[in-house]
């Protein structure tokens, strides 16, 4: 039987060929003059103060909004098979994954309404 | 029904079965050189229209129309300096463009150009598709969803400011408009009751989605603009917020294939979009028509699906053109508080409505009485939850009228005898300068309350205007207009 990942594979390796030789032909092509203010951190011509990495600090804002993203992600996760299934569930799938559907609202209700989706 | 009998439901509607290694292989390459001259097309497409929606020319010199433009820019991001910033993660540094490039090329394997065809001056009659299967759109929101990684890691690895907020914010934008994406394929994978691309393109024989699932495809439309970060939502880079958002700090090859993936990913979403919506490479309506549907065989489809692909380009870039960026709150509400719910709602009342075509005479039950209550208790839900008022409205006046009580109070403090009064708003009260919200008022702006103060300020308003280095100075009337 055809397997439809191979070409998918082959696909890969061409695409990360690609990529990777992209980046070999720009460092060999490529001049490579040191500057030590070149590698700092771009931060408009002032002094870099501090490593974003690690320390670098972002609003816990984001955190919540992937939290709240793998709720639904999940939800979505289950309403893929039940599409495609759709008429093979019949009545049963329907009525379940309304049912679902409603539960996952719910709490999205009570987020929305305890402001968690406001973002200032 | 028994699983097998789903599976061959679901399978691919074209046939691979006849493929060698060496097709494969061919049509592999094939994809990455349409790719790659799709985006030296599309730069000079998009500078060009640009131009021409704000009045200038565009690149004109190198070829005819200036249509070569786009490969001596390309060679010039492969002949500079490749340099990595002190501060990055030198691994991850270098594999964030890989990703993000990578995927993109990935997603075009289970797009149909086409039917069967024959490959010229050979036998081989193949698909035009480089493979499919019954997981074909689960697959295209995978290897999109690995695209954000290398937006992600490309800002968090550099080890500076403005790529890390860049990649934080590029985070949320894909993860929020990511799910009203699929939630909206949601809808078209119930009635084309597959998954394989080239199934959902058969489905769409008589019917092309886009017209019997309006409110999916304006959905699907809205967040793949989100999620290929273009204007309006083009948040991670923001130049005029964060220089270049995720790819400050990336030169050269690096920054050569962020930006070819950021164009892959336009054609990807728009290839996607054609073949879940706008029936792949079906003929348009009366075309398709002609001679028994000549016009569907052979490489004639490609020709609809290019036509298809790049109207949906031309609407980026028009895009671009007219609208402005988004402001984060705005984007992230949007997302959250209307493409979500709308998403969700559809996809409950495509099901309702499907099951009452497809299940209404099982057992003894009176199956549309049930369906129709039920979707009147939801309905009754939805409508007593949207008029509640929200609490975060309570919450938030009486804060913001403190607040510019606040405002107003330092605002005479400062302008002690001055002729300011009402509310006010003090743009610098937190120590740095913050925009109105809405309902405040800024004070009228110095200027102005000099050049209106007769008495009190005018040895101050006469130096100004002996410095007169400001246009507007010279016509206080028409700048009083302005401010109101």
């Amino acid at each position: 039987m055809h397997n439809p990942f191979v070409p998918i594979l082959i696909l890969a390796g061409l695409a990360l060929l690609l990529g990777a030789g992209g980046l070999l032909a720009s460092r060999v092509l490529g001049p490579q003059r040191y500057n030590k203010v070149k590698v700092d951190a771009y931060e408009c011509g002032i002094q870099p103060t501090e490593n974003a990495r690690g320390t670098g600090r972002f609003p816990v804002k984001y955190y919540l909004v992937a939290m709240t993203f793998i709720v639904f992600d999940i939800e979505v996760v289950f309403l893929y098979p039940w599409a495609v299934a759709f008429s093979e569930l019949a009545i049963f799938g329907l009525v379940a994954m309304i049912a679902f559907v409603v539960l996952i609202t719910v709490p999205f209700v009570y987020e929305w309404r305890r402001g968690g989706l406001d973002w200032d | 029904m028994s699983p097998t009998t789903l599976l061959a439901q679901t399978a691919p509607a074209a046939d691979f079965s006849n493929d060698t290694l060496g097709v494969m292989i061919g049509k592999a390459v094939a994809i990455l050189l349409f790719l790659l001259l799709s985006v030296l097309f599309a730069l000079w497409f998009e500078r060009r229209l640009i131009g021409r929606m704000q009045q200038r020319l565009g690149p004109n010199v190198r070829g005819p129309l200036g249509l070569a433009q786009s490969i001596p820019d390309a060679l010039k991001l492969l002949l500079k300096e490749d340099i990595t910033v002190k501060g990055a993660d030198k691994f991850i540094y270098l594999l964030a463009p890989l990703i993000s490039v990578f995927s993109a090329f990935m997603v075009f394997a289970v797009i149909p150009f086409g039917p069967e065809a024959r490959i010229p001056f050979t036998d081989i009659v193949t698909p035009l598709q480089l493979t499919d299967m019954p997981v074909a759109v689960l697959y295209f929101l995978g290897i999109t969803a690995l695209g954000v990684y290398g937006i992600v890691l490309g800002g968090w690895s550099s080890g500076s400011t403005y790529p890390l907020l860049g990649s934080v914010r590029s985070t949320a934008q894909v993860i929020s408009y990511e799910l009203s994406m699929s939630l909206a394929l949601v809808s078209v994978l119930i009635v084309s009751g597959s998954m394989a691309t080239s199934q959902i393109v058969a489905a769409q024989e008589t019917t092309w989605w886009v017209f019997a699932l309006l409110p999916a495809f304006v959905v699907y439309f809205i967040s793949m603009v989100g999620e290929v970060n273009r204007l309006p939502f083009d948040l991670p880079e923001a130049e005029g917020e964060l220089v270049g958002g995720f790819q400050t700090e990336y030169s050269s090859m690096k920054f050569a294939w962020y930006y070819l993936a950021e164009y892959i990913n336009m054609l990807n979403v728009s290839a996607i979009m054609v073949t879940v919506f706008f029936g792949g490479w079906r003929a348009p309506w009366p075309l398709s028509q002609i001679g028994d549907g000549m016009l569907n065989e052979g490489w004639w489809p490609v020709l609809w699906f290019l036509l298809k692909l790049w109207t949906s380009m031309f609407v980026f870039v028009w895009l671009r053109g007219t609208l402005l960026r988004f402001r984060y709150d705005q984007f992230m509400r949007f997302g959250w508080k209307v493409l979500i719910p709308v998403a969700l709602a559809w996809v409950v009342i495509v099901a309702v409505w499907q099951g009452l075509q497809q299940f209404t005479v099982i057992g003894t039950y009176d199956l549309r009485t049930w369906l129709f209550a039920g979707a009147g208790v939801l309905l009754a839900i939805a409508l007593v939850l949207a008029l509640l008022p929200e609490k975060g409205d309570k919450g938030e006046k009486p804060a913001l009228a403190e607040h510019s009580d606040a405002a107003r109070r330092q605002q005479v403090a400062r302008t002690e005898g001055d002729q300011v009064e009402g509310e006010y708003f003090d743009a610098f009260a937190g120590g740095f300068p913050v925009p109105p919200m809405p309902g405040q008022k800024l004070p009228p702006s110095p200027r102005k309350v000099k050049v209106t103060t007769p008495a009190g300020d005018s040895s101050d308003a006469a130096q100004r205007s002996t410095a007169g280095t400001d246009p507007d100075d010279e016509a206080p009337d028409t700048k009083e207009t302005h401010d109101g």
